[in-house]
């Protein structure tokens, strides 16, 4: 793989890499997301549910674009966006675990979506302090977005918990599943400590508590207990992924991989 | 922010927002007005009746010996319009004679719909979409009004419509649905 070379780069050439790496990683993020929800296309409850939901995964390829594009500036433009996106395999790929998930019944994606509007809401708010400046500008557009993410999942969580009693065990149980798999949200992970030194990264684990506070008050309005808090899931940032990613990677990249640069 | 004011019982009267204003301002100091002009012919590619200018997404035209710049800042993240009208800009102005042109995608500062104009906001509305609606931000606004007949009694459908850009919305006076165009 290229750029591989870690014992000969030098301290510099070192924090471009992980920048590189980071800004990648924050891509992923916003790409297997998009992909879970853009699953939902034609398979949505009702039309304007299938409209929106295509919507909003469109909001996380934009903002996976902007991040890839910057990468492949920063590594001086020897592969292109697409190449990142549909070029790599699972141990490439570092998101975190909690995107890949399939997409579930719609309250589990109702669930899930809340849980990263919150966490999305307070990360890109700290992360528009960034000291690097294309990430601070992709936060500013990006938090824009994010608000109203928030806004409809929360009323989503708010329709389905106090609902029915079906809506509501239904998400109960997609809380319960998911719990688990949102403490990664909040790890640190080696590879981003200088970054953070260098007042480039977010400090993810300082967001927690917030979360927390945020996420129990919704919970509540919900008529939701708050779910089993002693277990976790974690390895996104190391690649090592579930098999829910193999699964979907195939989908993702099947058009490149059996036409290699194919271009409409 | 308000950009109207309201002037005996219905006619409605536009203020241009202080945004807009400063927009406006820099594009009229602007030594290549011809530029500026000629990219008034590029519209929207979704919405034929409003021009980039009009959306805010014009930002500046530079031109250094014959190289020309194009400033433009890109709205929503995922929007595949702003593909489309990168190339607008280039055919348009090949076209017109300038061979070096170069379109700048500018992050920052962030498009917002402060940087509409009031004429774009108006086409917007003969168009059948309700023009963005900034009074409360953060909040769904609560002054919306159907583009068909008027009526303020309308309710949102889903805040994610059929563009990134657009809400759906039904006006429970006359029933008809209609966009609106959010306020970012």
């Amino acid at each position: 793989m290229k750029g591989d070379q870690m014992n000969e780069l030098t301290v510099e050439e070192t924090q471009k890499k992980l920048l590189v790496d980071h800004v990648i990683a924050l891509g992923d993020d916003a790409l297997i997301l998009s992909q879970r929800l853009i699953e939902w296309c034609s398979n949505a409850p009702f039309l304007e549910e299938d409209l929106a939901l295509s919507n909003v995964a469109l909001d996380f390829l934009g903002r996976a674009r902007m991040l890839y594009q910057y990468a492949v500036e920063l590594e001086g433009n020897v592969r292109t966006e697409d190449d990142i996106a549909f070029l790599r395999d699972s141990r490439e790929f570092k998101n975190h675990l909690i995107y890949e998930l399939p997409r579930g019944d719609f309250a589990f994606s109702m669930a899930r979506q809340l849980i990263i509007d919150v966490y999305n809401s307070l990360f890109l708010e700290q992360l528009l302090q960034s000291k690097d400046e294309r990430l601070a500008a992709i936060a500013q557009k990006s938090i824009k977005e994010t608000q109203y993410h928030l806004r409809r999942s929360q009323e989503w969580i708010f329709r389905l918990g106090d609902g029915t009693t079906e809506s509501h065990q239904r998400l109960q149980t997609a809380m319960d599943d998911l719990w688990g798999y949102s403490k990664e949200l909040f790890e640190s992970h080696p590879s981003e400590t200088s970054l953070i030194e260098a007042g480039i990264a977010v400090d993810r684990t300082k967001l927690q508590d917030a979360w927390r506070t945020k996420m129990n008050t919704i919970l509540a309005q919900a008529t939701l207990e708050q779910p089993d808090d002693n277990w976790h899931q974690t390895g996104g940032r190391d690649g090592l992924h579930s098999d829910h990613l193999g699964m979907l990677l195939p989908e993702l990249q099947f058009m490149q991989r059996a036409y290699p640069d194919l271009e409409w | 922010m308000t950009n109207t004011a309201v002037h005996s019982s219905a006619q409605v009267i536009p203020v241009k927002s202080p945004e807009y204003a400063i927009r406006l301002l820099h594009r009229q100091k602007s030594s290549h007005q011809a530029l500026w002009l000629l990219l008034d012919q590029i519209k929207d590619p979704e919405i034929p009746v409003i021009s980039l200018w009009d959306l805010g997404i014009l930002q500046d035209v530079l031109v250094n010996d014959s190289a020309v710049t194009i400033v433009i800042t890109p709205t929503y993240s995922g929007c595949p319009a702003m593909v489309e009208i990168t190339s607008d800009i280039q055919t348009l102005l090949n076209e017109n004679g300038y061979a070096k042109v170069t379109v700048d995608s500018r992050l920052t500062p962030t498009w917002t719909t402060d940087w509409m104009s009031t004429d774009g906001r108006e086409r917007l509305r003969e168009y059948g979409i309700a023009p963005p609606s900034c009074q409360t931000k953060n909040a769904e606004p609560t002054d919306i009004q159907c583009p068909q007949c008027h009526s303020s009694d309308v309710r949102v459908i889903s805040e994610f419509g059929s563009t990134s850009c657009k809400a759906l919305y039904q006006c429970q006076n006359c029933r008809e649905p209609f966009d609106y165009f959010k306020c970012i």
